[in-house]
């Protein structure tokens, strides 16, 4: 079972992205950071925790479960449902540079319901994709414009993302 | 509050609260939660029951609930259609089930009833396909009141075991008492139930709870006080002699609620009868959650459409 990124690669990658958003978008300005649930929320925090470090701006953050807009609910003819979490964006999106944020970017599928989600918040100016680790395969057109790792995968290996919040521990893992 | 170990309820329909199990009334209280965000929204809409079909068939009247219902339908995307018993061929002489099985024959993915008779939608549920929603039927069940008002005492006092509820009012033709009974004593309250002895069901007691004709005895010390409408529709004897007369031994008043926890709720599923069983200034005083019980109907009516729309884990498992 290797260990990809150990947690001090991972804070590493963190504090370098943060500095590459700073960058790009020439400061913190008008910014906002939105995680998916559960880990995306995680990384989203650390992220503003850093950003705040490096310019002494609070970058608006929330959490987006993206469950209700699954494109695969229904699809079954029965079958439990996915458990539907609490959404917090307490923050207007419209006319803001939004980071979607999630841990790990394989299908794309999340990130196409993550959309659709932040869109039905209101107008942002513009949403920008932050993830720890794209493992590739994917089956929609969609493209980070942040990146912890690339890793190329076989669809039949799994990635395992832990971070101390809710696994007690920081650490990608490749099964 | 911890989450639900489960992610299903077990079963295609919800007819009443006596067959979940507390798992399964953990599990929709918390995916409520989670839905009651939506309707803070600018876009108060999810795509999450996209094409799926339900018929509202109301064969009593009802605001609140048929409103709410459809509100929480159409937040979760679903196509909702309204049958208005007075329109439609009932008048003509056509019995339940063949209405039932008609409207099924047109494939709606769920059914929500609300009929005079206890134990209507338990016929539904034997002959249709679609899953049946128990929106009330005679005095039997109304499982989605007695959901939200659990939601409600939830939000605010953060559980649900160990707190002193204390039912008042016409307990003998409520089915939101019953649905209420079963819930809360599964989830480990001490209930207490009170009206005149005329309106006492026998064997009330057998459902764990315990029976008062004395209004202060059951209201000393309690954290919830449910009020329950005294309902002249449904009396076809004399029960008690007056209205007013009610109202003055058992209508809950300021003074009556001096006796309950500092920090009291009261509840109300409505509609209410100001000046019966309860006073004005106690419906709309600040011990008040009534409109918070109706604010809350919409997000529980979506967790429980939510999660029947999937089908049972048992269905699954075969």
């Amino acid at each position: 079972m290797p260990v990809v990124m150990d947690a001090d690669r991972i804070g590493r990658t963190l504090t370098r992205i943060a500095h590459e958003i700073v960058e790009r978008n020439k400061g913190v300005e008008d910014l906002a950071l939105v995680g998916i649930r559960t880990r995306g929320v995680h990384i989203a925090r650390r992220l503003a925790r850093s950003l705040k470090e490096i310019t002494g701006d609070e970058v608006p953050t929330g959490a987006l479960d993206i469950t209700l807009y699954r494109d695969d609910l229904m699809r079954h003819a029965v079958g439990p449902q996915p458990l539907v979490r609490r959404t917090e964006i307490l923050f207007s999106i419209d006319d803001r540079k939004v980071l979607l944020v999630d841990d790990v970017l394989y299908t794309g599928r999340t990130t196409r319901a993550a959309l659709d989600a932040l869109i039905d918040f209101g107008r942002p100016r513009s949403i920008q994709l932050v993830v720890l680790v794209d493992r590739g395969h994917r089956e929609l057109p969609i493209k980070a414009d942040y990146v912890g790792k690339n890793l190329p995968t076989s669809p039949e290996e799994s990635i395992q993302v832990r971070l101390m919040e809710s696994d007690g521990q920081d650490e990608v893992v490749l099964q | 509050m911890t989450p639900a170990a489960i992610t299903a309820l077990r079963h295609k329909d919800l007819l009443g609260i006596a067959d979940l199990a507390a798992d399964e009334i953990s599990l929709v209280l918390d995916t409520a939660e989670a839905m009651k965000e939506i309707g803070s929204r600018p876009i108060k809409k999810v795509p999450a029951l996209r094409g799926k079909t339900i018929v509202n068939l109301f064969f009593e009247p009802s605001t609140r609930t048929r409103t709410s219902f459809e509100i929480a339908e159409k937040r979760l995307s679903a196509d909702t259609l309204n049958i208005a018993i007075s329109s439609s061929s009932v008048v003509k002489g056509e019995t339940l089930a063949d209405t039932a099985l008609n409207l099924e024959a047109m494939n709606p993915d769920m059914i929500v009833l609300r009929h005079s008779s206890s134990g209507a939608c338990h016929l539904l549920a034997r002959i249709c396909r679609s899953a049946i929603i128990n929106a009330g039927d005679g005095m039997h069940e109304h499982p989605t009141q007695a959901l939200l008002d659990a939601f409600t005492i939830r939000e605010r006092k953060k559980r649900l075991a160990g707190l002193k509820v204390a039912i008042v009012g016409d307990l003998l033709h409520s089915r939101v008492l019953r649905s209420n009974i079963h819930l809360l004593t599964k989830m480990g309250a001490e209930v207490w139930v009170c009206g005149p002895p005329t309106l006492i069901p026998t064997e009330i007691r057998r459902f764990g709870v315990r029976a008062t004709s004395v209004v202060e005895e059951a209201v000393r010390d309690a954290d919830v006080i449910m009020l329950l409408r005294i309902q002249l529709e449904r009396m076809e004897g004399a029960f008690f002699p007056s209205l007013r007369e009610y109202f003055n031994v058992f209508g809950m008043t300021e003074k009556r609620l001096e006796l309950a926890s500092p920090d009291v709720m009261i509840m109300h599923p409505g509609p209410m009868n100001r000046g019966v069983e309860i006073a004005s200034e106690v419906a709309d005083g600040p011990y008040s959650v009534i409109l918070d019980q109706v604010h809350n109907g919409v997000a529980v009516r979506m967790a429980v459409l939510y999660l029947l729309a999937g089908g049972s884990e048992h269905e699954a498992a075969a």
